[in-house]
């Protein structure tokens, strides 16, 4: 879909994209998608308990600690990002 | 093909408890997830044991836990969090001991999603609103209330939605009667998404925000926000509000913000109070680590309160509040003690904590003391500048304590826990047993053990004694009916009778009336204070006052067989004739006038005990030579007239009718059933029809190798029934359903029940010439445990000789040798060392923590039959072990050695080591020690290792490799370097290795040997993180996946056919790739969701002479079976079956069954057992309705299910 569909023709889409976080669209820049994927990713691992506790065991640390951790995480999971170009 | 899958044992892991009086009484109850189920859990606050009262699926995956109770409500709720996109209010109905879904509002997409809630819960402490939060953004917060008729109602959910927030946590405020008002632990990261400098990222602030309800707008506002320890994890209420007699307020209200080494009094316009998370004072504690606390709980007594954290090391601390109306004058914290780290804690009013440990065996403890006048140090906020908030930036000053043995706790009770299981075998190698042992490496750290499953239950042996000679029968009996416990004990012999009286001592006794020159057949006490024994040459009837009647067999007869109960007596003579007997009012036994031929030799009688109220039971069933049982009346309107015959497949041994209750058959009354043992080992449960005395439903199930021997007898006040053959089974009743399950003891000759005062519950039993009294503890139970203590978090074990050999490891520890040599380097530094501290138990204080990259490690020999550790060689120079492999190389004459892989230095993430090793040993002393032959370095972790046609086939990080041995160093044969992700599983058969990957599923590797050449010719078409894998055939293998799937893919017989035959593969090497993969794929035939993260698959016979399965485990503890099914039929009654059981029983977390078991793909070719078998909890009408669409009775459903279960699992 064009950004010009977006702006213009559907406004309800963009609605949509503010409401679910994590909806990706065509302008999605790499960076964009890759912090979605592993937002995504973090929270899932907190939220299904075998996975916590796989990870718990493989590091050697308690559950308290890795929920922690990865929440942590999410808030820049991939670094910085980019710098913008100036156009 | 197609799968039925069944739990054998259910998860055992508990990832969050609450308590509560949920049954609506008094006493309070704890509810522990586990996962995907929720059990109910009733401890006993005088004896300190906690019973299981309820254990249900729930088809989905619980996140979150909550209890309230509504205002002036006597009875709390449960609230759960599940990751079926709604919020769920459970109440649980003791009458008929099931959760009773009262309210399901959907509020979003099923799964544990980022933006949908489910993951936290928060409750407002008067019961009258409750927040679900997500972990990002989402909140939702619902209005509880009451309608006119007093039912729980509640509201559309408001939203308090904040964009670009990562909530950590949310908790209920205490605000008495004001506005429900809600905490919140956020970050927004929408800055720092746009701040390429990074520097918005340094400087995002932790929010602690409020939001407050306002019932009168019905609108959710943010009251207050601002920023507080960045390193914060954890809320807790602190209790407020005046209470309304008094007008004195419970507490101060706010939150205590938990961060790394502190904790933060917070309230709205009041100054905060900052403690130290205390420290143990250990020479070897790594003091710049971080210290969270973990878990937490706050208890409220009149008047008073206090918090219980923990930390990650397991310790844990009260923390007290002091206060005047709202203000806090100080917030204190103190060492309590030191337990195992909890999943969740709770506190009971009666005075117990419920310790549900993160990982294996849970605790119940009870309090001894409250800490409150020890001399254990105390650390205010008033000892510190401004509350120890004067900077809040910098850490305050650390504090210590003197970690110590348990001192306010004492252990009351321990639940047995299996998870984390980390690898397993099934193997039958324990002597005496006819079906195989799980043997599962569980747990995790210095609490980690290796347990032997095995299928029965566990018996408590109290008394044990030799005899003068083999008694063939023994029994006890009372005096007078309403006794409450036996007097006597009489023994057979083979031409004598025994009579011990129970006392303080057990001692022979003369006068009893009993006849002591014969045999005994039965004994019964009869009437209300009446004895009577049968013998071979009549009945003796002892009256209270000595008095004894005597009724003598005709001459040239005897009495063969005799069956009592308190009312009637029926005996077999040897011309097979039956005389039955019935006590008048006067308490005379009168002789019914005729007797019944039977025409053939009565080998087993039996009648059931006399119904309450009535005055006879009105059947008699009589097992003859002629392999038939028939059921003869004993009404007084057609009394010994044959009712019913049931041909048998071999000579009965004996009979047993027994009143029990079965709630897949008859919900509210008990079902007669006549249990007919056989003589070849085989026992038939048919069902008595009360009304016409036909016997229907015939269930069989093999025993043992002996004729069986049945006997009634008394279970938890319940009849049970013993089944005695080469093996013991009890069949009993447990949360109204049946059980038939083994005793794991020595086999009996014969069995009785045994009530004294010291044993009230107790069974006595016959072994050749040893008397033995006995309990059963563990009723439900289907697996006994046995298990040897480890030291290290287990990570692979196999089975060579009748030894195992295991690799233990653990990150982010010292091992024993490393922790040694720091300790005498600081002796050397003439540092003073607490030897007390050091010396506490690892068990429970766990060992020093590390560092990243730091490992504690060690191989392990043991002898798994007697149960003990052979050998322990722990690696030094910070090795860790993670694979091995017995490998017979042909270059040394097959003779086998042992190959553990290992890495130095390794760090978990990112995946790195300084260098791997093979550490090649020979085996020395029959296998129970091990030789260091050489050490090859590799580049990389090996992670899999497998002997493969005289080599050693081993996965080193993303490599497959062959190697061969040599003098000095293995020597590296061939490689293949294709694979994507590191390896971490294989398997072979012929020239085939199966490779797993960590993330890109399994490949097909052809070994060609005149070529020398590794070739991947096959692999998946789905890239799948695999954790387990086992080859089902050649062809056929059946994956397990990280994610809870269990997957079985097969390659094209053909295609396989045709590499096979390649003798170089020239043809696979040039062949064109699919999807940028080899260029054959294989197929998923079956694809299942367990919900538990597949630790290890098997295929094996559960079964002596049974058909091979799959038995996988998880990591939670789950122990599970995939059967094949052998006919079409089987498939299309049982998928139907579980197509009506999904309309009928909805998910108790609103999850949609399907959907949950196709949860990241749809399900294949396999039927949920655990949905199919709740079947038989089902209300009897629904039962019947399903039975009709499916053209069978509800009986026969009910046995197709038992029948899946029990020839192939046997449980």
């Amino acid at each position: 879909m064009s950004s010009e569909l977006r702006y213009t023709a559907n406004t309800q889409l963009e609605h949509l994209h503010a409401r679910y976080t994590g909806t990706g669209h065509a302008d999605l820049t790499k960076y964009e998608w890759l912090t979605h994927q592993h937002r995504d990713t973090l929270s899932s691992i907190v939220g299904h308990p075998s996975l916590m506790a796989f990870v718990a065991i493989a590091d050697g640390v308690s559950l308290g600690r890795v929920k922690y951790e990865m929440t942590e995480k999410m808030l820049q999971p991939c670094g910085p990002p980019p710098k913008k170009d100036d156009d | 093909m197609h799968l039925y899958n069944l739990t054998l044992q259910p998860p055992t892991a508990i990832t969050q408890a609450i308590v509560g009086n949920f049954s609506g009484v008094r006493q309070q109850e704890i509810i522990a997830s586990h996962g995907t189920r929720l059990e109910l859990l009733r401890p006993d606050p005088q004896t300190g044991k906690v019973a299981t009262i309820l254990s249900t699926d729930v088809f989905g995956s619980i996140r979150s836990l909550a209890a309230f109770r509504l205002t002036g409500g006597t009875k709390d709720y449960a609230i759960v969090g599940s990751d079926s996109g709604r919020i769920i209010i459970l109440d649980y109905d003791p009458k008929t001991s099931s959760f009773v879904k009262l309210h399901q509002e959907t509020f979003g997409k099923s799964g544990a999603r980022r933006i949908v809630p489910g993951q936290y819960l928060a409750v407002d402490p008067k019961g009258r609103s409750v927040m679900v939060s997500a972990m990002e953004k989402s909140k939702l917060v619902y209005i509880l209330n009451r309608d006119t008729a007093a039912n729980l109602t509640i509201s559309s959910p408001l939203e308090a939605h904040k964009n670009g927030a990562i909530i950590h946590h949310i908790v209920g405020l205490d605000v008495g009667f004001e506005n429900p008002t809600f905490a919140a632990l956020e970050v927004d990261y929408t800055e720092s998404d746009q701040d390429p400098t990074g520097e918005a990222f340094k400087n995002a602030e932790k929010m602690l925000t409020y939001y407050e309800l306002d019932l009168g707008l019905n609108h959710v506002v943010r009251k207050w926000s601002e920023a507080t320890d960045p390193r914060a994890n954890l809320l807790l209420q602190v209790p407020g509000g005046q209470s309304a007699s008094s007008k004195r307020f419970d507490g101060p209200s706010g939150v205590l913000v938990c961060c790394e080494d502190h904790i933060i009094y917070r309230h709205m316009d009041a100054p905060q109070h900052r403690v130290p998370i205390p420290r143990r004072k250990h020479p070897l504690d790594n003091r710049d680590r971080g210290m969270l606390i973990v878990s937490a709980v706050m208890h409220k007594m009149k008047g008073a309160f206090f918090f219980l954290v923990q930390n990650e090391d397991g310790d844990l601390f009260k923390v007290t509040i002091e206060h005047e109306d709202e203000e806090v004058k100080s917030l204190k914290i103190k060492y309590f003690d030191t337990v195992p780290v909890a999943s969740s804690l709770c506190i009971l009013k009666s005075g117990f904590l419920f310790v549900a440990s993160e990982f294996s065996n849970h605790y119940f403890y009870q309090f001894q003391k409250l800490g409150d006048d020890d001399d254990e140090p105390e650390f205010s906020s008033t000892s510190y500048r401004s509350f120890g908030m004067a900077d809040p930036t910098a850490p305050l000053p650390h504090e210590y304590f003197r970690p110590r043995p348990l001192e306010n706790l004492a252990l009351a009770d321990e639940i047995e826990a299996l998870d984390p299981i980390l690898d397993s075998r099934v193997l039958n190698i324990l002597p005496n047993s006819d079906t195989p042992q799980i043997f599962a490496a569980c747990g995790r750290g210095s609490r980690s053990s290796l347990r032997t499953l095995r299928h029965g239950l566990e018996v408590e042996e109290s008394v044990s004694s030799d005899l003068p000679g083999i008694p063939n029968a023994v029994w006890t009996t009372k005096k007078k009916e309403d006794d409450a416990y036996d007097s006597y004990i009489i023994l057979s012999f083979v031409n004598g009778t025994l009579v011990l009286s129970i006392g303080e001592t057990i001692e022979e006794v003369q006068d009893t009336g009993f006849l002591s020159s014969a045999r005994t057949l039965a004994v019964q006490q009869i009437g209300t204070d009446a004895l009577l024994q049968v013998h071979p040459e009549g009945i003796r009837h002892v009256l209270a006052n000595g008095h004894v009647t005597e009724w003598k067999a005709p001459s040239g007869k005897s009495i063969v067989n005799a069956t009592t109960n308190k009312r009637q007596v029926v005996v077999a003579l040897s011309s097979a004739e039956l005389v039955y007997f019935e006590l008048d009012l006067e308490g005379q036994l009168n002789e019914y006038q005729d007797r019944k031929a039977m025409g053939s030799t009565v080998l087993a009688l039996s009648i059931a005990e006399v119904p309450e109220g009535r005055q006879r039971t009105p059947f008699l069933a009589v097992g003859c030579e002629d392999q038939t049982v028939r059921v003869i009346s004993l009404d007084p309107e057609s009394t010994l007239e044959t009712i019913s015959l049931q041909a048998l497949t071999a000579p009965p041994s004996s009979i047993c009718i027994a009143e029990m209750l079965d709630a897949s058959i008859n919900k509210s009354q008990p079902t007669l059933f006549v249990n007919i043992g056989l003589q070849n080992g085989v026992l038939l449960r048919t069902v008595l029809d009360p009304t016409n005395g036909q016997l229907t439903d015939t269930r069989t199930r093999f025993l043992g190798t002996r004729p069986v021997k049945l006997i009634r007898v008394q279970i938890q006040r319940n009849p049970a029934i013993l089944a005695l053959s080469s093996r013991s089974w009890l069949n009993y009743t447990h949360q109204n359903l049946m059980y038939f399950t083994p005793l794991i003891f020595e086999s009996f000759d014969f069995a009785w029940s045994f009530s004294a005062e010291l044993s009230p519950e107790g069974l006595i039993g016959i072994t050749g010439s040893t008397l033995r009294i006995f309990q059963i503890p563990k009723l439900g139970t289907q697996l006994k445990q046995d298990s040897i203590p480890l030291s290290y978090t287990p990570r692979k074990f196999i089975a060579h000789g009748n030894y195992f050999y295991l690799v233990e490891g653990d990150h982010r520890v010292l091992g024993e040798d490393a922790a040694e040599k720091r300790l005498t380097e600081l002796r050397q530094q003439g540092k003073k060392i607490d030897q007390e501290v050091i010396d506490l138990p690892v068990e429970v204080f766990g060992r020093p923590k590390a560092p990243a990259g730091t490992w504690g490690s060690a191989i392990r020999i043991i002898d798994p039959v007697k149960a003990e550790t052979v050998a322990y060689i722990p690696l030094d120079s910070n090795e860790a072990a993670f694979s091995l492999a017995v490998v017979p190389f042909s270059v040394r004459g097959g003779e086998p050695h042992l190959v553990v892989g290992t890495a130095a230095d390794t760090t978990v993430s990112p995946r790195s080591c300084s260098s791997g090793f093979l550490r090649t040993y020979k085996f020395t002393d029959e296998g129970k020690g091990l030789e260091l032959l050489h050490k090859t370095e590799t580049d990389d972790v090996p992670l899999a290792l497998l002997a493969f046609q005289g080599r050693l086939a081993a996965g080193v990080g993303k490599a497959l490799r062959l190697y061969d041995i040599g003098k000095k160093k293995l020597l590296r044969k061939v490689e293949n370097k294709t694979f994507v992700s590191p390896i971490i599983t294989l398997s072979t058969q012929g020239s085939r290795i199966i490779v797993g990957e960590m993330q890109e599923s399994v490949s097909f590797v052809a070994y060609k040997a005149p070529e020398n050449r590794l070739l991947v010719f096959a692999d998946d078409s789905q890239s799948r993180w695999v954790s387990a894998l086992t080859m089902v055939d050649y062809n056929t293998i059946a994956i397990g996946d990280r994610f809870g799937n269990i997957i079985v893919n097969r390659l094209d017989p053909k295609e396989s056919e045709q590499v096979d035959e390649d003798p170089t593969g020239a043809g696979i090497l040039h062949e064109k790739g699919i999807l940028m993969g080899a260029p054959h794929k294989t197929k998923m035939i079956a694809h299942f969701h367990v919900g538990d993260l597949i630790t290890s698959i098997h295929k094996v016979a559960m079964v002596a002479g049974g058909r091979e399965i799959l038995l996988y485990t998880g990591l939670h503890g789950t122990v599970g079976i995939l059967v094949p099914f052998v006919s079409k039929e089987d498939v299309d009654f049982i998928s139907t079956l579980e197509q009506h059981l999904r309309t009928e029983q909805s998910s108790l977390v609103g999850r949609d069954q399907l959907s949950w078991r196709g949860y990241y793909t749809p399900v294949k070719a396999v039927v949920d057992g655990d949905l199919c078998e709740t079947f038989a909890r089902l209300p009897g009408p629904k039962q019947s309705a399903i039975a009709g669409e499916l053209d069978r009775t509800v009986g026969e459903v009910l046995k197709k299910l038992e029948q899946l279960r029990v020839t192939t699992s046997g449980f």
